[in-house]
């Protein structure tokens, strides 16, 4: 789709859910609003996109994307990763730093940043290792990422707890220098070895080995209050047990700087699934029960859980085709997370859209410091939109997504919603419910 | 019944079904030509990937008593240590032309697996997975149990259950398939079931299980059960901290001499003492104990042999007719 001058009119969307109020997109930005919108100059020119019911979203950002590139290419690649997040309703991503090498310097963290400026089709923001080798050991170049083209200001070992009291206090302090956060992935060690699925009934009857809740919140309780005292900003990863949600309450309630992510398939699946031995129900942290699934809905539902997280772990096939233990543990997410938040959150009344645009977007983007992202609807702003059907509903295929991964737990399961448009720094890159094209800037 | 994967979801008619045609099986093994023609130019596949001797032939004996042709695979190791995924080891299987799948995996679930995939067609057997199930030793279990409460009550062990039968299970709940399989099994049979064991040998979470639970192996068995099942307990277990050393654990969880004695001098009682082999005498077992008139230890061993008799031709043969020669 072209246009003459670089101008989109949307009709009829309803920002935030609200009443409808015409867009106009101009060179990136949000140029008019309301009435104001087909009136403006530019509109007579202007690409119609007719949205007529539809819920307009800021673009949504995900501090919590596994893109797998370098390394694991078999897995996913920043192109292929990043179309599954434009079509998912998103326009940045955080990619988590637990590749091959590991993003622990400069040189990795520009590499998966240029990779994603010259796919074009979300904001590729980079997560640094907090020690070098994921190794728990020796901090890793944080300056120089945080200085870096690429901007860090997230640095995670995630998939392996920063694990030493010392280690995670040294690197709460000095990421300060970056303004920088420490995303936790809180897994006690010793308590997890040989873990493969929530401890509790089910494991017990399962005969698999059990990841005790108290492995997560140990770790947690720990952090907040180390955060407190060197007084950091930590957040944590994935958040999965009802005792996790009260312990960042209670943290919270202290005024400890603890932000919190909550993934959409521990908001809705629990370790029941895992009765079927099929690895695809198989992640790290693992389901739970239904207490923590909805412990979790009313942390996220009052702010104690800030954002959702899609923790998108994309395999390839021969890792989930195997007997449970041998499997690889992670699941898809980025084509799934806008439904999964809008069946359990939305259509069950917990929270309202402009709620949704709080925990996928703007929470996200104040986490990361990503300064262009995550903003209001409001003339002047970059043109990061997300134009969802509501009413639409619509069957999970995994062979149908954008992703090289095909285990999305979500298999067969009808949800609702269905994001159609993507606006992403004023291009769109999804039309229609498809991928459009990328948009292109200078090289990278 | 397509496959037989756990006693957790076995029927109770089904169980039954097996014990009768396993007391039918088991009057074949008294012959002088111990072998039915029920499934002559049928192929069972043993797939082994765990050690198991005693298992394995016990499967292998009662196949070729119904005339099937064995194929034992031995498969060592995990499948990604060895390099073959399961997902082939099945399919090479199929290609083959196996009839069943006798399947002994060191993952919990892998036979549950093998049957959700359309990696094989033929039913398969669980023939112990992880610290899952092992669901034809609580079969045998059972057989062994109810032929014992028959006798003792003097009826007919034909199309009866356990009901009323009070069972002990005793040593490391946490890492027995057999204990999760008998509790399941007995429990469908009616049987009351107490699990002894030290608290970090039982799982999170067994709080819920239909049995009573219980850290003290003399109060149980003062309160006089019909039988006590002793479980292998693997001596490395306390440099993980399950319990201080073998020496402690034998003296307040193993069937000991003095147990034996003070079992012996209860009035009356005919409890019966237990044990899936192999087992480590003088730890959980003494020697007096395993050889003494209660043990049942080779009766299960005999009964193994007839109630997979039983299993294979149910999942063979298909039909609820009797096989031919009985």
């Amino acid at each position: 789709m072209s246009t003459t001058n670089n101008a989109y009119l949307i009709r009829g969307a309803r920002p935030l859910g609200t009443e409808a109020s015409d867009i106009l997109v101009q060179d990136g930005k949000i140029a008019a609003l309301g009435a104001d919108a087909a009136t403006h100059a530019a509109a007579a020119d202007a690409t119609l996109i007719e949205a007529a019911g539809q819920i307009a979203l800021p673009g949504m950002v995900d501090i919590h994307t596994h893109l797998r590139e370098p390394g694991r290419e078999d897995a996913e690649t920043v192109e292929t990763g990043t179309r599954a997040a434009a079509l998912g309703g998103f326009t940045a991503v955080h990619a988590m730093a637990n590749s091959n090498p590991v993003a622990d310097t400069a040189g990795v963290v520009e590499q998966v940043w240029s990779l994603g400026r010259r796919s074009g089709w979300v904001d590729v923001r980079p997560v640094g290792a907090v020690t070098v080798g994921l190794s728990g050991e020796q901090m890793s170049e944080i300056g120089a990422m945080a200085d870096s083209r690429a901007q860090v200001r997230v640095f995670s070992d995630d998939g392996i707890c920063v694990f030493d009291p010392l280690i995670m206090r040294r690197a709460l302090e000095y990421v300060k220098a970056f303004d920088g956060v420490v995303a936790q992935h809180a897994q006690e060690p010793r308590l997890t070895e040989g873990a493969q699925m929530n401890e509790g009934e089910v494991s017990a009857v399962l005969g698999l080995a059990g990841w005790p809740a108290v492995a997560e919140e140990s770790i947690i309780a720990r952090d907040v209050l180390l955060a407190e005292h060197v007084g950091s900003r930590l957040h944590v990863c994935h958040v999965s047990t009802a005792g996790s949600v009260e312990i960042i309450r209670w943290a919270k309630s202290r005024g400890v700087n603890v932000t919190a992510e909550v993934t959409p398939h521990h908001l809705l699946l629990t370790d029941e699934l895992v009765k079927s031995y099929d690895p695809v129900y198989k992640v790290n942290p693992p389901l739970r029960a239904e207490a923590d699934v909805m412990a979790l809905r009313a942390g996220l539902a009052d702010g104690t859980i800030d954002v959702i997280g899609t923790d998108h772990a994309p395999h390839p096939s021969e890792a989930k085709e195997c007997e449970w233990a041998a499997a690889a543990m992670g699941m898809t997410g980025l084509e799934t997370a806008l439904s999964v938040v809008q069946h359990t959150m939305i259509e069950t009344g917990l929270i309202t859209w402009a709620d949704f645009a709080r925990i996928t977007s703007s929470a996200p983007a104040a986490i990361g410091r990503v300064e262009d992202q995550g903003r209001e609807l409001a003339v002047g702003e970059p043109a990061n939109i997300t134009l969802v059907d509501a009413e639409a509903r619509w069957v999970v295929d995994p062979v149908a997504m954008a992703t090289k991964g095909r285990n999305s737990p979500f298999k067969g399961l009808e949800l609702p919603g269905k994001v159609t448009t993507v606006f992403f720094h004023g291009h769109p890159t999804v039309l229609g419910g498809e991928l459009n094209t990328p948009r292109i800037t200078e090289a990278a | 019944m397509k496959h037989l994967l756990s006693t957790v979801d076995l029927s109770r008619a089904d169980a039954i079904r097996i014990l009768d045609i396993a007391e039918e099986m088991a009057a074949v093994g008294t012959r002088e030509v111990k072998k039915l023609p029920a499934l002559r130019g049928r192929t069972v596949v043993n797939l082994f990937f765990e050690d198991s001797t005693r298992t394995r032939i016990s499967f292998e004996a009662a196949a070729k008593r119904l005339s099937a042709d064995v194929i034992n695979f031995s498969a060592k190791g995990s499948s990604v240590s060895k390099g073959e995924s399961l997902k082939d080891t099945a399919q090479t299987l199929q290609a083959i032309g196996a009839d069943a799948v006798v399947i002994r995996h060191g993952a919990s679930g892998a036979p549950a697996r093998l049957a959700a995939t359309d990696w094989i067609d033929a039913p398969v057997v669980n023939a112990g997975d992880g610290t899952h199930e092992h669901p034809t030793q609580a079969l045998l279990d059972a057989f062994t149990l109810r032929a014992h409460w028959s006798r003792v009550r003097g009826e007919a062990s034909l199309g009866a259950d356990l009901s009323g039968m009070k069972v002990a299970i005793v040593g490391d709940i946490l890492h027995s398939r057999v204990a999760r399989s008998n509790l399941w099994l007995l429990r469908t049979l009616g049987a009351e079931v107490t699990m002894v064991a030290p608290p970090t040998l039982l799982p999170h979470g067994s709080s819920a299980w239909p049995c009573t639970i219980s850290y003290d192996l003399d109060a149980t068995l003062a309160t006089g059960v019909d039988a006590v099942m002793m479980l292998r307990v693997q001596g490395e277990r306390m440099h993980d901290s399950f319990f201080p050393n073998t020496r402690e654990y034998s003296r307040l969880w193993g069937f000991d001499d003095a147990r034996l004695a003070a079992l012996d001098a209860q009035p009356g009682t005919e409890t019966i003492i237990m044990h899936p082999g192999p087992m480590n005498r003088g730890l959980e077992i003494s020697s007096a104990a395993a050889d003494s008139p209660r043990s049942t230890v080779l009766a299960q061993v005999a009964n193994g042999v007839a109630v997979r008799m039983a299993v294979l031709y149910l999942l063979l043969s298909g039909d609820q007719q009797r096989p031919a020669g009985l």
